[in-house]
């Protein structure tokens, strides 16, 4: 997109993360950056969306434009700066409170949709903004602030959601695993459609269970295993996987699906044969011609 | 002498074609010279219940819905025991014998029953039942002379998509009513002056619809909900190939999100909704005040509470909306009262928005978005479009500080694309630049002055916003007795109760908010002040809009006319009403 080479560097600013020391986000905002970084976006052509939430604050710790939205708000944002600017890389930004909790409608029908923006839900478990709660990935058995004798309720799988809904790239990272979690997000990001990314990111304040050495025992990379992505039925098996009651369960970590033929949201809307893109049009409002035309149907 | 105005009402079941037959005899009047008022009473259901269709039209404009029938169009015989008591001396009525049956004694004295076999000459030209729609049009058609050949051009227009044969089988059927109703009675003593000129015949949502696209709107979005959904519905028809993007979201709450997404994104960009949907937009609309990016919000109210009165009107949400949100920002509301003004209102609120980076929501009612009217061609494009204070990066604009402390409050604004115009707009409290003042900062002594310089700045946009409201309109004679204090579509119905009591020699005055808010106060209350006796005429319980202005600016009415049955205000209710004030007044 531009011609000037792009380096992580492009992406500084002054304001460092608020989060704490040896939060899982932090992968997360490096993976991000260098992602967009190798992908050659520059800063200028990126908008990175947000909702509410520890991992939400992550749009103000790197040049870019964007929206740190309401809870659970990220991915309707998101899908009108990329309706309204399709020129624009979109990436939303989340926790699991924000995007399977309160957010949960939007995640779903972004995905059927497949506009062409990214989302990376910071899954930790526990809503950590508020002190400790449970979250929808909260495991069963879990005892939080809220659910003191543990949660008794099952948790949402979201790889597996994510399949059912559409989403044409479906994957998993881990905050553990920076290199591999960047290469992730760089192939989402290049990915054309809608692709969706839950994180494993440790709490490392507030899930004493979750932690990295806990999701290190119990990680192991798709690709490594060779793991078929264009193969629907595979990815929905190793969906399946996790989240999982054997406490000698793996956990899938890598890409799981990719579908590449189906049109984005874009490629079908049609107001962009007129108007490609809508937020830059440079003539706004009608001629006397398309006036004419607009009322003769109501006479 | 002969009539030069005439009331038809169309009254049966939902399914039976009420609305579509009378829209073809709306525009059939509007093809001919006539200018039309129509409205549509509907019920919150698909098949069955009641619904009737009133089509006023005549040489003059007509201000509001027709409270009496001329002519009545019966489908059932639910339709004439409810409608009865509105038929005017020497009304007829048409209906099947062999579906309805009438009973002479039920009706007023002097109304010509007009029994016609409409399913059996409807049968001849097609197998659809609705044709005996059809038959009866042509017989009311024949009644007041009207043109048979702009009701055909009506006919191919509607069904010339789907087959000629349509159209035919139409025709004839009307043809057929005609001829019927000409050898059995004759025509009625209408010489309503046909002639060539046509106007667009149109809703007050399609009226808004078309002052967004006017504006240069790119973003739509919505949610279906009776009385805003035909907003939506016109925009993604017409939206597309004027290149605005128009999305139907999974709820409210994205319907508002995505449009400021749109709205951050650079797009003229809106939204629309009814009471139950503007509820769960407040979360944002609070937010779109923080982020202070430019949205324009439809407001199409209906009866509440809750689901309310799904199909009926109300004036009920003006408190909903001037407390939208948590906390403070500024806000600014329109309420226009008639069609051409909701055009004008529309296309205005999207300049609003831009030059003060701040929701603007235009409120309407049922009858004013759902009722059809004549109006004169707008003037789409000669509407100026000014974006406000954009940040390009030239021409000497210096660092980019997206909530740079203004004197005005209104700060440059970018388009993402921009070199070097990068920013994030936060939900928090924010600095100059848009860093958070809300975690780490927050308490600290730069960051109180921080947040009190940008509260400050965002709601000193309200004294700016507040020199462009339009004032109220006054009309009516300086030292009028009586005094009507009205907004929104009340207007129609206020303007002819004064009409009707000049006729009875009482001659009042009216005050009609056009704009809500943000009020010039000192000028409302010497407006409101100067007035011998008001009385506030509002469709809701609690008179909200006399609550808002008693708020601002102290005043308060000598009486009240609050309306909460669903219905639109009947001119008679107000004449009633005036003629009990003025005993008091004069005593």
């Amino acid at each position: 997109m531009s011609a000037i080479p792009v380096t992580m560097k492009d992406y500084k600013v002054e304001t460092f993360p608020t989060w704490c020391p040896g939060c899982g986000d932090f992968s997360v905002l490096a993976g991000v950056t260098k992602a967009l970084a190798t992908a050659g976006k520059h800063p200028k052509d990126v908008a990175v969306v947000s909702g509410i939430g520890c991992s939400s604050n992550l749009p103000h710790f790197l040049k870019a434009y964007g929206v740190h939205s309401l809870h659970g708000r990220a991915l309707p944002v998101a899908q009108g700066i990329k309706l309204a600017n399709p020129d624009m890389v979109v990436i939303a930004t989340g926790g699991d409170g924000d995007g399977y909790g309160i957010g949960a409608g939007h995640w779903l029908h972004a995905m059927r949709r497949n506009l062409d923006i990214t989302y990376v839900v910071m899954n930790n478990e526990i809503y950590g903004l508020t002190t400790g709660q449970t979250s929808p990935t909260s495991l069963v058995g879990h005892k939080t602030k809220s659910t003191p004798f543990g949660n008794i309720e099952q948790p949402v799988n979201p790889v597996g959601v994510a399949l059912m809904a559409g989403a044409t790239f479906v994957a998993r990272g881990f905050s553990g695993d920076a290199k591999g979690l960047a290469t992730i997000i760089q192939k989402g990001i290049e990915h054309k459609g809608f692709s969706f990314i839950d994180v494993q990111s440790p709490c490392v304040t507030y899930n004493k269970l979750n932690t990295y050495d806990w999701h290190r025992e119990r990680v192991y990379n798709l690709q490594d295993a060779g793991h078929d992505v264009t193969d629907f039925n595979a990815a929905v098996q190793r969906a399946l996987e996790w989240p999982t009651k054997d406490p000698a369960g793996k956990e899938p970590i890598g890409i799981f699906y990719q579908q590449t033929g189906r049109p984005t949201y874009g490629e079908s809307e049609r107001a962009y044969q007129v108007n490609a893109n809508p937020a830059r049009a440079q003539k706004l409002g009608v001629s006397a011609e398309q006036r004419k035309e607009l009322l003769a149907q109501l006479y | 002498m002969a009539r030069t105005e005439v009331s038809i009402r169309i009254g049966g079941a939902a399914g039976d074609g009420v609305a579509s037959t009378g829209e073809i005899f709306g525009k059939t009047l509007s093809r001919s010279g006539q200018h039309v008022y129509a409205y549509n009473s509907y019920q919150s259901v698909i098949r069955g219940g009641h619904v009737w269709f009133q089509i006023r039209g005549g040489a003059d404009p007509i201000p509001y819905v027709g409270q009496r029938a001329d002519i009545l169009i019966a489908l059932n015989k639910q339709t004439v025991d409810i409608h009865a008591a509105t038929l005017s001396p020497g009304a007829r009525v048409i209906y099947d014998p062999e579906k309805v049956k009438l009973d002479e004694a039920q009706l007023p004295q002097g109304v010509q029953l007009c029994p016609m076999p409409l399913y059996e000459l409807a049968k001849k030209h097609s197998p659809n039942p609705i044709m005996a729609n059809t038959v009866a049009v042509g017989a009311a058609m024949a009644f007041i002379k009207a043109p048979v050949g702009k009701f055909k051009s009506v006919l191919e227009d509607q069904f010339g998509h789907k087959k000629a044969d349509v159209v035919d089988a139409n025709l004839k059927a009307a043809e057929a009513g005609i001829q019927y109703a000409l050898d059995k009675w004759g025509p009625m003593d209408f010489g309503l002056p046909y002639n060539d000129t046509r106007r667009p015949f149109l809703t007050g949502n399609q009226a808004l619809a078309l002052g967004a696209i006017a504006a240069g709107c790119t973003f739509y979005s919505f949610y279906p909900m009776t009385p805003a959904t035909s907003i939506g519905q016109f925009l993604a028809d017409n939206g597309p190939d004027l290149g605005i993007v128009v999305k139907q979201c999974e709820d409210e709450i994205a319907v508002i999100n995505m449009a400021i997404g749109a709205s951050y994104g650079g797009a003229r960009s809106a939204c629309g909704t009814s009471g139950g949907g503007f509820a769960l937009m407040v979360e944002a609309m609070s937010m779109a005040g923080m982020l202070e990016t430019p949205l324009v919000v439809f407001l199409a109210q209906r009866a509440g509470p809750s689901t309310g009165l799904p199909t009926k009107n109300e004036q009920g949400d003006l408190y909903m909306v001037m407390g939208a949100g948590q906390g403070e920002y500024p806000r600014i509301v329109l309420a226009p009262r008639t069609i051409a003004e909701a055009y004008e209102a529309s296309a205005r609120a999207f300049e609003l928005a831009d030059k003060w980076q701040t929701p603007v929501i235009v409120m309407s009612d049922l009858l004013l978005s759902e009722h059809f009217e004549t109006e004169e061609e707008f003037p789409m494009e000669s509407h100026r479009i000014d974006r406000g204070l954009i940040w390009t990066g030239q021409n000497g604009d210096g660092p980019f500080l997206r909530y740079k402390v203004t004197e005005s409050g209104v700060s440059p604004r970018v388009i993402p694309g921009t070199q070097d115009g990068n920013y994030i707009a936060g939900s928090d409290e924010h600095d100059e630049d848009g860093t958070l003042v809300s975690d780490v900062r927050a308490g600290l002594p730069d960051a109180i002055q921080v947040r009190v310089d940008q509260m400050d700045k965002r709601m000193r946009k309200i004294e700016g916003a507040r020199q462009d409201t339009k004032l109220p309109e006054r009309v009516g004679p300086k030292n009028a007795p009586v005094t009507l204090v009205s907004w929104g579509s009340t207007h129609g119905a206020v303007r002819e109760a004064m009409a009707m009591l000049k006729r009875d020699g009482i001659e009042v005055a009216s005050i009609e908010f056009i704009d809500i808010y943000p009020l010039p106060q000192d000028k409302i209350r010497e407006m409101l002040s100067r007035e011998r006796y008001t009385v506030m005429v509002e469709a809701n319980y609690t008179g909200q809009l006399e609550r808002l202005i008693r708020a601002e600016t102290g005043w308060f009415p000598n009486d009240r006319l609050f309306k909460y049955d669903g219905e639109p205000f009947w001119p008679e209710e107000i004449v009633a009403k005036v003629k009990s004030v003025m005993k008091e007044v004069s005593q």
